[in-house]
């Protein structure tokens, strides 16, 4: 990166431009993580942190990490999301590599519709789904949330895993053939493991995608067993059916948020990597 | 045993283009083959067809007496090294090389002997535990044939595997694969664009051209008695000149004066159907300054005057340059693909530029004007048209009668 030379001057625009973005993006979030630190009645006061920082949102008798009506639905969130991620990334990994290596016929097709499944307005599959899903028993299963991931999940593993395979020289192909693999021993022992760092980036926003999901997480879940932690939060009970329960909801937001935060920061070189390593070669 | 029999061999893409035309060779066990010709000649694609890594579309494939046509790669027993040697990145030397012993579940111990012995072989044991993005280019090369030579296979294959490599280094490296090839006795089918490699390491040489093998000998043999131009003019460095002629009165008419023509050559020249124009082929080293030249050898030439344009010395040789008469030129589409290939077509006046080595001693001067003189003994007559050594069939005649 060029180093741009800037006044003073400079450097105190860019300074303001800068604090007022990461302001615009901190503050909402540091507002939650006061709520769920604040007591029941002191949510509404105009502080913006709380004048008696309380854990009771988080444990004891109204803590949502001591009922299962957060525990559960986290539960589900992780393996949901590990399932669905597998899976995806194992398919992608494939269809990517027939797509990089293979001409046949209907490839376009097959591009051109992997992409559409991606651009899809989510909202308009909720009702035939929903029906579908009833009649084949799917519904409130972990299964039920699953599939519609992995549909969801696979267009974006197989792009940005076809340009990580188009990286890797054809030769290398001809070579394992050459010392007597079967192209299967070929895509396992040699191609695989060199795109290796695409499938961990494809992994992560794979699961990244599953953990945020709201809207079919919602609709096709009826009951905690299978429901995920951000569907979760919305059916949230207060202490009484008037109050509405924010502390538990932004300890909840806290608890499903933070870790997500951590994970993409120590991640954050791959997921950028992983999106625009096909708009440059070399 | 491995000699490996091209019967007719042809390779036609599914959008007709033929890559390879009937190519017919047969390659002796222990025999180090060279294929030889411009990019593009189908020289590659035999080599991968004799690998497995191409169907063959028409002909037959013996490798040991055995047709294997149809024989995945690991079935016939081959090994081979790419041009940019393909090693796997994310394993060590020492798993490289024990790669495909691995696939074949061979037992642990059989693989770190076979391949300690070939690390000891290409001198490559204390790197056995790196990587190939640590190695230097001709590390990674030594890498790529160990890899081969592990495999102890009926032959090895190698496309290019020196044109990754910078000058100085190719050359150690050519006498190395050499001594190799020998020390292993192993039938070894070799691809190269460079004609000095070729010459240098081969056996035998296959020359290819547009996928059509042109002339298949000993380097003496392509060198001394090429059957085409293109062969005359692909083999030997600096290329041989080609001039313009025509027969008038039993001589031939050039640039440098009327040559005389030997009575089998006229025989030839009239029987054939070659008309008046041909083109004549002399080698640089044919030429001499006429200074230099006893009166006894003078006879078996003739001296002409000319204009030396450029004079280069080398300390060994010196090299002078002249122009002839741009109206006498050769002109042949063989010649223009030889052009081509050496990019003379975009140089200007490549074409009308003789150039003759001549002795050390020489006291020529640029821009003098010279009396040069040409030994006719091994000069070259090539028709124009279908670029036959016409030459070579009137000293075939000459013998046979």
């Amino acid at each position: 990166m060029a180093a741009v030379a800037t006044t003073g001057k400079q450097k105190v625009g860019w300074g303001t431009a800068n604090t007022i973005v990461v302001a615009l993006a901190l503050i909402p979030l540091l507002w939650i993580i006061s709520l769920s630190f604040k007591t029941p009645a002191a949510i509404t006061d105009a502080s913006f942190w709380p004048q008696q920082w309380t854990l009771s949102n988080y444990f004891g008798s109204t803590g949502i990490l001591d009922t299962s009506t957060f525990i559960r639905p986290l539960l589900n969130s992780i393996g949901i999301g590990l399932i669905a991620t597998f899976i995806a990334v194992v398919l992608a990994s494939m269809a990517a590599y027939a797509v990089a290596r293979l001409a046949f016929p209907g490839k376009q097709l097959l591009i051109g519709m992997a992409l559409l499944i991606a651009m899809f307005p989510q909202i308009s599959l909720v009702t035939p789904m929903f029906s579908i899903e009833r009649a084949l028993g799917l519904f409130n299963t972990w299964p039920g949330l699953i599939i519609p991931y992995i549909a969801f999940g696979l267009p974006l593993g197989i792009y940005i895993l076809s340009a990580f395979f188009r990286e890797i020289p054809w030769e290398l192909e001809k070579a394992a053939k050459m010392d007597g693999a079967t192209p299967f021993q070929a895509f396992t022992k040699v191609i695989a493991p060199l795109a290796a760092p695409g499938m961990v980036t494809t992994a992560i926003l794979v699961f990244l995608f599953c953990w945020n999901e709201f809207l079919f997480a919602i609709s096709f879940t009826s009951t905690i067993s299978s429901r995920t932690a951000p569907a979760a939060l919305a059916f949230f009970s207060g202490s009484s059916q008037f109050t509405a329960p924010t502390g538990p909801i932004s300890a909840a937001a806290v608890v499903i948020t933070i870790p997500i935060i951590i994970f993409v920061l120590f991640f954050q070189r791959r997921i950028v990597a992983g999106l625009t390593s096909g708009a440059v070669k070399g | 045993m491995a000699e490996i029999v091209l019967d007719n061999v042809t390779k036609r893409y599914p959008d007709g283009a033929l890559a390879v035309d009937k190519i017919s060779l047969d390659i002796a066990d222990g025999e180090f083959v060279i294929l030889v010709g411009p990019s593009g000649c189908g020289k590659s694609t035999t080599l991968n067809m004799i690998a497995g890594l191409e169907d063959i579309t028409e002909g037959e494939l013996r490798i040991g007496g055995k047709v294997v046509n149809n024989e995945a790669p690991k079935d016939r027993d081959i090994a081979m090294v790419f041009q940019s040697y393909a090693l796997y990145p994310h394993m060590t030397v020492r798993e490289n090389m024990g790669f495909a012993l691995k696939l074949a579940k061979t037992p642990q111990n059989v693989i770190n002997e076979k391949v300690e012995e070939a690390a000891r072989i290409l001198d490559l044991t204390q790197h056995l535990d790196r990587k190939p993005a640590n190695l230097s280019g001709g590390q990674r090369q030594r890498v790529a044939m160990g890899r081969a030579i592990v495999r102890d296979p009926q032959a090895f294959l190698m496309d290019e595997p020196l044109s990754n490599l910078d000058a100085k280094l190719r050359v150690q490296t050519r006498t190395s694969v050499s001594r190799l090839q020998r020390r292993l006795g192993t039938t070894m089918v070799y691809v190269t664009h460079d004609q000095t490699e070729a010459m240098t390491l081969g056996d035998r040489l296959a020359v290819m051209r547009s996928g059509v093998l042109q002339q298949a000998g000993t380097p003496k043999e392509l060198y001394d008695r090429p059957v085409n131009l293109f062969v005359a003019g692909f083999i030997g460095s600096p290329a041989m000149n080609f001039m313009g002629a025509t027969l008038e009165e039993g001589s031939l008419r050039t640039a440098i004066g009327d040559l005389p023509v030997s009575a089998p050559l006229r025989q030839v020249l009239e029987r054939s159907s070659v008309g008046r124009n041909v083109i004549v082929g002399l080698r640089p080293e044919d030429f001499e300054d006429a200074a230099l030249v006893s009166a006894d050898n003078r006879g078996f030439g003739v001296t002409f005057h000319a204009t030396v344009d450029v004079l280069e010395s080398v300390g060994s040789d010196v090299f002078a340059y002249f122009s002839q008469d741009s109206d006498l030129s050769a002109r042949s589409d063989q010649l223009a693909d030889l052009a081509a290939d050496s990019g003379a077509d975009d140089t200007a006046d490549a074409e009308e530029t003789v150039t003759a080595r001549l002795d050390a001693a020489t006291t020529l001067r640029e821009g003098q004007d010279a009396e040069l003189w040409a030994d006719l003994r091994p000069m070259h007559v090539f028709d124009p048209e279908s670029g036959r050594n016409l030459a070579l069939e009137a000293t075939a005649g000459a013998a046979a009668s």
